[in-house]
């Protein structure tokens, strides 16, 4: 399968819808993703299954500051500076390059990277959704370690890191960053397509794709949404309240979802931590991560994030089972609601019973 | 400075979709005279007979004229149909950065194809931190021009991180003036948008592209001003609700988009007494809200998209829904449907109230006794449950659109004006009271008339000890603009500050927004 301009409208709307929130905007990676398929051509999506034991997958990504990067574009030679660094290093050509996380606009910019390079793209990543830490990723969880960091700026410095745990690879990456103007790009948990199998969350961007395409021109696109996802629509109603601190790099809040029509009577809350965590109804748990809860508009089925909600809006709140890895007891320790601070066991959201 | 007693008269002018008003204030603010004349094709026809009207109206007073405020529809005119644009160099400072989106790569292909002269990205620019991306190319920036030279009309220059120090552009621009003359219009990002490369350049971009436009409508002014023998000063609206000096919005031409919901804000606020207030303009289409906040059109904070191009410069915080005095009403008693289409101006011949034979909301409204129109409406009962239903459903639409733009503050008016105002119900969940002032009709000429004038800064500070002087030195600068914009020095004032925390930087910072305002300076 080929990625071409006409897929990038349907990719970013699935992106959003699993970005549960967060991931960044879209919006601001649609123009790159543009100019490289216009310039290179469409992108090769291949599978894992696809890919020998010994080819070489990396996941790429953008860090830093949201609001820099959204001044200081990315280089066109970034992800070419990346990649000779990285084919140095390990010896042998890169088979496919991989979005870290598939959720907001960390999912729509490796498509651009990828027709840059002329490489294929993975279908897979490491969440199949966003979250807010770094650690928070399925390779994590499957035991691969973050031993090799490689950053690439803007004006062309790269460097290689080997730090000694996980900890000290957010660190260093981030102390690189700064001293590169608060962004930069990043390579990490370098692969091979043996290591890959099983630490990866394999389908994403397909996955994003289809959501995309079941609601864009669809009669009713929420209820087209909730059927592909196979999500619980939790409610239908406006929001009431909306609570917004930032802090340590995160947003943190909540928002109040009053119901209307058949949902008249009932309301939810939904606590935040750059992505929507948990949502509450009646002071009981009702969705929870690392379930996946999305907040779409009640019209277009687009995804609301949490920068954007705001008072009034009328909105549906969807919540569905995320990726069987997340809910191992390696998984449960790393996304789990306890690595968010909550005290509350975690109940796969197909298990709750309906409250109102 | 000190009035002329013997020139205190003013004349807002607002162009419309629909209607071009105007409206004649003295000084003290009181409406001598006011017309609505149909908005022409060529907007300068409109305005030259609206303004035929109110002068005829003053007559011998028409001397005392001493300024003209214009809110014009004329920039978005020329963008949203692709016509009389400037053709523009394009130079983006900051390569090798941002070299992964080139100037225009979002625009649609039809306004790029009529905007751009040849576009550019060379060394330049700067980090967050001020230290240089890489080295001004001078020698690619001469190149470049030499290549575009003939050309293009309008240059664009477009620096990363510019808004947190301008001295590059400003450097830039003397380059361009020597290689391609003194005359060659100049767009400078700095002075257009805030943070957000591709936005602001796009906004540069356009701003240079309507230098055309701009002139043609200031030089249509100016030969109506000659043509009356009026020695008025000319000033134009922009989408704050604040006025330029017409010298400064020949070359910030961009800056009038989104001035007639502004100015309707702002007249709605003037005619009612209030500062805090949801604004309701119905016009025949459509029903545009706003929100007034201590005197000013609320913000958006999301990007506008102009013509199919995104963009990150201010403009009001508008809610538009698809009701109107012309709204056509269809469907049953039991499900009515009510729009999106509008007999719109044909509502004098088509509306059931003036012997047509389409029901529209205006009739639904007459029926309602919220307005008298024509001779009694006595439609069939059917025809009469369609209306009242349909009118129940118009009502609960303006309601639920207070309610939204209120974000849940309930203590503030709804100030009802436009054409259409009596659509307005009396009472509107959402909001404290409905307040109907007089000449709401014409509030956006109003709005243009009574207008302050004012100036913007935007800056990056520390977070800690600098903080305060950098706001100060912000604050300074904007003042500076007002007056620069006409402001009379002695009523500037801080409108605005708004600060938001950066992360992620060496050390923490915030970016500092002040906008200042003041009356206009007496001639």
């Amino acid at each position: 399968m080929q990625l071409t301009e006409s897929d990038l409208p349907a990719l970013a709307r699935g992106c959003a819808v699993l970005g549960t929130g967060g991931g960044g905007s879209v919006e601001t990676a649609i123009p790159s993703a543009l100019q490289a398929l216009r310039e290179h051509g469409p992108v090769p999506l291949v599978r894992l299954a696809d890919l020998d034991d010994d080819a070489l997958i990396v996941p790429m990504s953008s860090i830093g500051a949201p609001t820099v990067g959204h001044e200081m574009l990315a280089s066109a030679e970034q992800p070419k500076r990346l990649r000779e660094e990285v084919e140095r290093i390990a010896g042998r050509p890169i088979s496919a390059i991989m979005a870290g996380e598939i959720g907001g606009s960390n999912g729509v910019e490796p498509l651009a990277w990828a027709a840059q390079l002329g490489l294929p793209m993975l279908d897979a990543d490491g969440m199949g959704r966003a979250f807010p830490e770094l650690q928070m990723v399925s390779m994590h969880v499957a035991g691969l370690t973050s031993d090799l960091v490689i950053l690439a700026d803007v004006v062309g410095n790269v460097a290689a890191l080997r730090p000694i745990d996980a900890i000290w690879s957010e660190r260093q990456a981030r102390a690189l960053c700064v001293a590169s103007g608060a962004s930069t790009m990043m390579a990490n948990y370098l692969m091979s397509g043996a290591q890959a199998r099983g630490a990866v969350i394999e389908g994403s961007v397909s996955a994003a794709l289809d959501i995309g395409r079941a609601t864009i021109g669809h009669a009713d696109p929420v209820a087209a949404l909730t059927e592909r996802l196979a999500a619980r629509r939790l409610l239908d109603g406006k929001i009431v309240e909306v609570e917004r601190n930032t802090g340590g790099g995160f947003v943190r809040g909540a928002v109040v979802v009053d119901g209307t029509g058949s949902y008249a009577g009932r309301m939810v809350r939904i606590e935040i931590q750059n992505e929507n965590l948990v949502v509450f109804e009646s002071g009981e748990v009702v969705a929870s991560v690392p379930d996946l809860i999305t907040v779409v508009d009640t019209q277009t089925a687009e995804a609301v994030s949490t920068e954007t909600l705001r008072y009034g809006q009328r909105v549906s709140v969807l919540a569905w089972a995320c990726d069987p890895l997340w809910r191992t007891p390696e998984g449960m320790a790393v996304v789990g609601p306890r690595a968010f601070g909550y005290h509350i066991d975690y109940r796969p959201v197909e298990e709750h019973v309906h409250v109102g | 400075m000190s009035a002329d007693p013997k020139r205190d008269l003013k004349i807002g002018i607002d162009v419309g979709g629909t209607n071009t008003d105007a409206v004649v204030l003295d000084r003290s603010d009181a409406i001598v005279a006011r017309t609505k004349q149909p908005t022409t094709r060529d907007v300068t026809d409109g305005i030259r007979s609206a303004l035929a009207v109110v002068l005829g109206e003053l007559g011998e007073r028409e001397r005392q004229v001493g300024r003209i405020m214009l809110g014009t529809t004329h920039a978005t005119n020329a963008v949203l149909q692709r016509r009389g644009l400037s053709r523009v160099a394009v130079i983006r400072l900051g390569a090798p950065a941002a070299t992964a989106v080139a100037p225009l790569t979002t625009w649609p292909a039809d306004l790029r194809e009529a905007v751009e002269a040849g576009s550019v990205m060379l060394g330049g620019g700067h980090f967050v931190d001020g230290w240089p991306i890489a080295p001004l190319d001078r020698d690619g920036i001469r190149r470049f021009l030499g290549s575009v030279a003939g050309r293009t009309e309008a240059v664009a220059v477009t620096g990363i991180f510019s808004p947190a120090s301008g001295e590059q552009e400003q450097h830039v621009a003397e380059i361009v003036r020597e290689e391609l003359g003194a005359d060659v219009a100049l767009s400078l990002s700095h002075e257009i948008g805030s943070l957000g490369l591709l936005e602001r350049e796009n906004a540069t971009v356009l701003n240079a592209a309507l230098y055309r436009a701009a002139g043609e409508v200031t030089r249509a002014l100016d030969a109506v001003l000659a043509e009356r023998g009026l020695d008025a000063a000319a000033f134009f609206a922009q989408n704050d609700g604040t006025l330029m000096a017409l010298e400064y919005a020949s070359r910030y031409p961009v800056l009038t988009i989104g001035s007639g919901p502004a100015n309707s804000i702002r007249g709605a606020a003037f005619l009612s007494g209030v500062d805090e207030a949801i604004v309701v303009d119905v016009g025949g289409t459509s029903t545009d809200l706003g929100v007034l906040v201590r005197g000013f059109p609320r913000e958006s904070s999301f990007a506008t998209d102009i013509g199919g191009v995104r963009t990150n410069f201010r403009m009001p915080d508008i809610l538009s829904v698809a009701v109107g005095g012309g709204t056509i009403v269809g469907g049953t008693p039991e499900e009515p449907v009510v729009g999106p289409v509008s007999v719109g101006f044909r509502i004098t011949s088509e509306g059931l109230s003036f012997g047509g034979s389409t029901p529209t909301l205006s009739d639904a409204g007459a029926l309602a006794g919220r307005v008298a129109l024509g001779g009694g409406l006595r439609p069939p009962a059917r025809t009469r449950a369609l209306l009242d239903s349909a009118l129940r459903g118009a009502d609960a639409v303006i309601s639920d659109a207070v309610d939204q733009m209120s974000l849940g503050r309930r203590d503030r008016p709804v100030v009802a004006v436009g054409g259409g105002a009596f659509l307005v119900p009396d009472v509107v969940t959402g909001a404290a009271k409905v307040l109907r002032p007089d000449n709401a009709d014409v509030a956006n000429a109003v709005g243009a008339a009574i207008a302050l004038v004012s100036g913007r800064w935007e800056t990056l500070a520390p977070a800690g000890e600098g903080r305060r002087q950098a706001i100060e030195e912000a604050s300074e600068k904007a003042v500076h603009r007002a007056v620069q914009a006409g402001a009379d020095p002695a009523t500037v004032q801080v409108v605005e500050i708004t600060e938001t925390p950066l992360s992620y930087l060496h050390e923490p910072a915030v970016r500092v927004n002040v906008k200042a305002a003041g009356r206009l300076g007496w001639l």
